[in-house]
């Protein structure tokens, strides 16, 4: 600790840090544009001049960027002083000379960082009247909105996109006062984190186009804190409501996990919720005529269901309390899961890792500081995206050992990356098919899935001779000695794997690579970080019983022993094979599925229940390492759509807080869920907290089309959160906030408000309760069990490929993400697409398989090897066998097509 | 890597000449890595080319195994790397402190005058093209221009006149 005078104030602060990090830290209000808490300082908008003196007797001082200078002992600083506070507001004045003052029609306006830093500034006359230099904006993509002329210059967008999240797209062109910022010509931002842009951006030159197209002002919209349900990160997110309609999704601080940034898929993929196809009403379907349900009769439907000795098949994708509730209906033994059997099997196993104290799984923000990392063929930018940023920090951490002996401090952005150029920590991917981390890998390793596992099997034994190999690595030898030995000699290495590959072998390898580190390193666990695809696999996983799989459920019902069967927020045709969930289906004498749009497998019921979405119910879900998080209602659904637990709960009164606690003490494993929720005591005179801000507008007129009589507040009888403007707000003593805002600080940078200090815990909100106990011994080491496939002349291997944009069902149902999907393809070699004789863009069938695919040759995919992105469920994964043939196909290229398709390594303008 | 592609417009890298990759094969023998070959390519291929159209710079990109958008970057940077067509000749005409005290606004009249071309523009026959400069560092010998390769000095009307019909007749620097 170092201290330091601010404007006569003593003050401790970290001497590691900058003075504009630290001075924030304090709570102090200084201006800033071009740094930012995650990517440092590179002392390009001079807005945050302070005066520094020598010592006490020093008069004058100097003026020093805060954001360039150390806050080491003994700094004396005035950031009041006159001299320092009018070069501020002079150099604003000239970042704004073009500027176009636009605020009344920007979709910053209201949440602007300019806006801010102009008003705490101090410049608040416009004394340039000459011609202002303008711009053409570019077609960005379904996403992002460009509005060049709003520009200042602060660089940020470039040092978020090109050196933070990877991209190669958007890049800085030309110089001085015609400085740009876009890409090479218009076209689609290609990184799967573009949408970061938006709040990157200090103005409003990369906007969000969804919520620009049903703009809202910030201090208009309804906001909870949530939980994004794309994927099993569990990022944290605020999303914002008006007049029944989800307007847009931000980020939301989470010090432990998403930090200050979130994927695109989280981002852009929530307006399923305001779709047409919303289930709304209680049905009971026979045959083509549908009957809304009265309460009595759903009362009688669930008394038969309960009675008849009905099976449940619960959800990856519901919240804990509704697959509990399912669990209580039916009863433990009946509550299948809603897993395929591969996946459940995949789960099972890396539950039973989680408790094993030889390992630890690391959050994201631990993933950040790994120094040496391998993954095993999970696709992590495409299940688990927010993880493939974080990745692309850990492999920077080369570059901060390398500044740290050259003693430059971590914070000196643009010295450590020129320091380091093309150095980066270890980072080795072994896959079936090039991924979007490539870039950044030390070594890519790109092959048969048997090869994959034989490799990782190897690694394990090459760091300890205890653990088993398997199988025969082909001409890897040195490569599975350079990485043992990496891996080896890293202060925190990380291992990855996950389910989506499909292959159970290869989280085996994975944890017997991290059992060997551990063996090695004595008593620290090592960090094993196993991916599951959905929001809460993990939840499902923990609370059904490992035997029941939905492939015994399938069976149980196809040999009539049960009649009736509810379904939860599942579509089983994603599941299992459509001929099998068919012929079970059929047999059933009711089927009872409750969902939020329609599927497949609510076009079988007998009885449908609309439920509600996300952003409709308090919900807690576990993330993949384990931790559960509680997600707060936004808005309300006006329609008849109820959590699922509620209508599987019947006529019973309980609310949201009594579930949770229900589950807490019922379920096993979940005992410290209860801790989730809010305590009374935190909460300034039983006040709730507001979900609208004090400045929420036009509340007496907001239903005057319908009646001019102001109407109740909605109230919110079982949240602590108030459907209104009453209630304590997000200030230092509020136990959770709607949204970030502070008094001068209206953007999502406020969020500095609310932390410990800089990129510290929050003040405000949780990170989170991790629920898996370790066990007291470790485990053993692991066997290779998986047959693979031998594969036969002229066919091909069948990996899955998974995209961002399509391989998660809810996401897929938004406006502008579909606008970024593709139709399902099969990724070949250039060698097999010769000897098949295809080209890129054709289309082919797949035998066995209805739905014909396109053609995509991948420089880079082994021989003998296809991967195959299934789409939106136009096929079904299960259905395919584990090696293929290609047929030719008559059919057309649809609409869609792959054009869209963002690899690294398509061979466009292949022909054989 | 594999070939660039202008979404909005559909354009596609040209192949580079034989001479043009000899050019840029020499330079990378040069430099430490690929990447670092970027303005030295661009100058190549202007020097080939005249200018660096869409075309060109995605050929550029694809052989050095750079993003386009950040070779846009290095060529939109640089002043003297045309995005757009020049003429023949391109006249670098300095407008800075010393040619400005020496009277380079009459001359600068007086090119206007005979070719009809502003700062900016290429005249209608494509023989010039007018660029305003800072400085060329001859200021002792203000005021001065360059064209093509050749600097001109202590310039006066009659003089520019000589160098334009001097040009017009093909006998310039190159």
């Amino acid at each position: 600790m170092a201290k330091i005078v601010i404007d006569g104030v003593s003050y401790e602060v970290d001497p590691a840090n900058n003075l504009l990090q630290e001075c924030l830290s304090q709570g102090l209000d200084l201006p800033y544009f071009c740094w930012h808490p995650c990517m440092g300082s590179v002392g390009a908008c001079r807005q945050c001049a302070v005066k520094q003196y020598r010592d006490a007797d020093d008069k004058d001082g100097i003026l020093v960027m805060a954001c360039m200078t150390p806050a080491s002992d003994g700094a004396i600083i005035s950031i009041e002083d006159a001299q320092a506070s009018s070069f501020r507001a002079d150099v604003i004045e000239s970042l704004m000379i073009s500027h176009p003052h636009d605020c009344p029609v920007c979709e910053e306006g209201g949440e602007c960082h300019l806006q801010d830093m102009t008003l705490m500034s101090g410049h608040n006359y416009r004394r340039y009247d000459k011609k202002k230099v303008t711009h053409r904006n570019q077609y960005l993509g379904p996403f992002i909105n460009h509005e060049m002329n709003r520009c200042i210059a602060c660089y940020r967008c470039v040092r978020y996109y090109d050196d933070y999240a990877g991209g190669t797209d958007l890049s800085v062109q030309a110089s001085h006062h015609h400085v740009y910022f876009g890409r090479q010509a218009d076209g689609v931002l290609e990184s799967e984190f573009s949408g970061n842009l938006v709040e990157v951006c200090p103005t409003g030159v990369f906007t969000d186009k969804g919520f620009s197209k049903h703009y809202t002002r910030k201090w208009d919209l309804q906001s909870a804190p949530s939980v994004c349900v794309g994927c099993a990160v569990g990022c944290n997110t605020t999303p914002g409501e008006r007049y029944g309609t989800l307007r847009r999704l931000v980020n939301r601080y989470n010090s432990e996990i998403n930090g200050y940034f979130l994927c695109d898929r989280g981002r852009f993929g929530f307006d399923y919720v305001n779709s047409e196809q919303r289930l709304t009403e209680p049905v009971r379907l026979l045959g083509s005529e549908s009957q809304t349900l009265s309460s009595e009769e759903l009362a009688e439907t669930l008394a038969e269901f309960s009675n008849s000795g009905a099976i449940g098949i619960g959800s990856p994708r519901a919240s804990n309390e509704s697959n509990f509730m399912l669990r209580c209906l039916v009863g433990q033994e009946n509550f299948y899961s809603g897993f395929s059997d591969t996946e459940h099997g995949a789960v099972q196993h890396i539950i039973e890792l989680a408790a094993d104290p030889a390992f630890h799984c690391p959050s994201i923000s631990e993933i950040e500081q790994a120094d040496a990392v391998i993954i095993l063929s999970e696709d992590v930018t495409n299940t688990a995206p927010r993880l493939a940023l974080a990745l692309r920090q850990s492999v920077r951490n080369k570059a901060l050992s390398l500044a740290e002996d050259c003693h430059i401090p971590r914070w000196q952005d643009a010295a450590v990356r020129e320091l380091a150029q093309q150095q980066r920590s270890p980072l080795c991917i072994l896959s079936s098919y090039a991924t979007r981390l490539d870039d950044v890998a030390s070594d890519t390793v790109i092959e048969t899935p048997r090869v994959l596992s034989a490799i990782g099997f190897a690694i394990a034994n090459k760091i300890s001779a205890t653990a088993p190999a398997a199988g025969a690595t082909g001409e890897h030898g040195e490569l599975i000695e350079r990485v043992a030995a990496q891996l080896m000699a890293a202060q925190r290495p990380l291992v990855i794997a996950g389910t989506t590959a499909g292959n159970t072998d290869l989280i085996a390898a994975a944890a017997n690579i991290a059992r060997a580190l551990q063996e090695n390193r004595g008593d620290t666990p090592v960090d094993l970080c196993l991916l599951v695809p959905e929001v809460n696999s993990m939840g499902l996983g923990m609370l059904v019983n490992q035997e029941n799989t939905l492939g015994r459920a399938l069976e149980k019902i196809s040999s009539g022993a049960v009649s009736h069967a509810v379904v939860l927020e599942n579509d089983l045709y994603r599941r299992a094979d459509s001929a099998v969930v068919d012929a079970a289906l059929s047999r059933l004498d009711n089927l009872m599925v409750l969902d939020l749009l329609d599927t497949p497998t609510t076009a079988k019921a007998s009885v449908v229940l609309p439920t509600t979405a996300f952003s409709e119910h308090e919900a807690t879900y576990v993330n993949y390492e384990g931790r559960a998080q509680l997600s707060f209602q936004v808005h309300r659904n006006h329609s008849a759509a109820k959590p699922a637990w509620r209508w599987l709960n019947g006529d019973q009164e309980c609310d949201v807080e009594t579930m949770v606690n229900r589950c807490s003490s019922e379920a096993r494993g979940f005992d410290k869920l209860g801790q989730l929720l809010p305590d009374p005591a935190e909460f300034v005179a039983g006040m709730k907290i507001p979900r609208q801000s004090q400045r929420y507008s036009g509340r007496t007129a907001i239903k005057a089309n319908l009646n001019v009589h102001e109407p109740k507040q909605a109230v919110d009888p079982e949240s602590i959160m108030a459907f209104s403007m009453e209630g304590i707000s997000a200030q230092t003593d509020a136990a959770f906030m709607a949204s970030s805002w502070a008094p001068q600080w209206n953007s999502n940078q406020s969020i500095s408000k609310f932390q410990e200090e800089i990129n510290g815990k929050l003040k405000q909100g949780h990170t989170g309760t991790l629920l898996i106990e370790k066990r007291a011994a470790s485990g053993a080491y692991l066997q290779a069990e998986r047959a693979y496939p031998d594969i036969s002349e002229g066919s091909l291997e069948v990996v899955l490929a998974q995209q961002i944009f399509g391989s998660d069902e809810l996401s897929a149902r938004s406006n502008s993400i579909q606008e970024r999907m593709t139709d399902p393809y099969i990724g070949i070699s250039p060698a097999d697409a010769r000897a098949h004789g295809v080209r890129h863009g054709d289309m082919v069938s797949l035998d066995g398989i209805d739905a014909p695919v396109i053609v995509c040759i991948r420089s880079k995919m082994p021989a003998g090897v296809a991967a195959i992105y299934c789409g939106d469920g136009e096929i079904n994964p299960h259905a395919l066998p584990e090696t293929i043939s290609l047929g030719k196909s008559e059919s057309t290229v649809g609409e869609r097509g792959i054009r869209g398709l963002i690899i690294s390594d398509v061979l466009e303008d292949y022909s054989p | 890597m594999n070939k660039q592609i202008i979404a909005s417009s559909g354009q596609r890298a040209r192949q580079l000449t034989a001479a043009e990759i000899a050019d840029i094969d020499h330079e990378m023998g040069i430099y430490p890595d690929k990447q670092a070959v970027g303005l030295e390519a661009l100058k190549i291929v202007q020097k080939h080319q005249g200018w660096v159209s869409d075309e060109s710079l995605l050929a550029i990109a694809g052989y050095l195994d750079l993003p386009a958008a950040e070779l846009e970057g290095v060529a939109t940077f640089f002043n003297l790397i045309y995005r757009q067509p020049v003429g023949r000749n391109v006249m670098l005409f300095c407008d800075s402190v010393s040619c400005w005290i020496m009277g380079c606004e009459g001359l600068k009249a007086h090119i206007k005058e005979t070719l009809d071309i502003d700062f900016g523009e290429t005249s209608p026959d494509g023989d010039f093209t007018l660029i305003p400069v800072p400085c060329l560092g001859d200021c002792d010998r203000a005021p001065v221009m360059m064209v093509g390769e050749d600097l001109h000095r202590n310039l006066t009307t009659e003089k520019i006149d000589e160098i334009i019909s001097h040009y017009r007749r093909g006998e310039g620097s190159e």
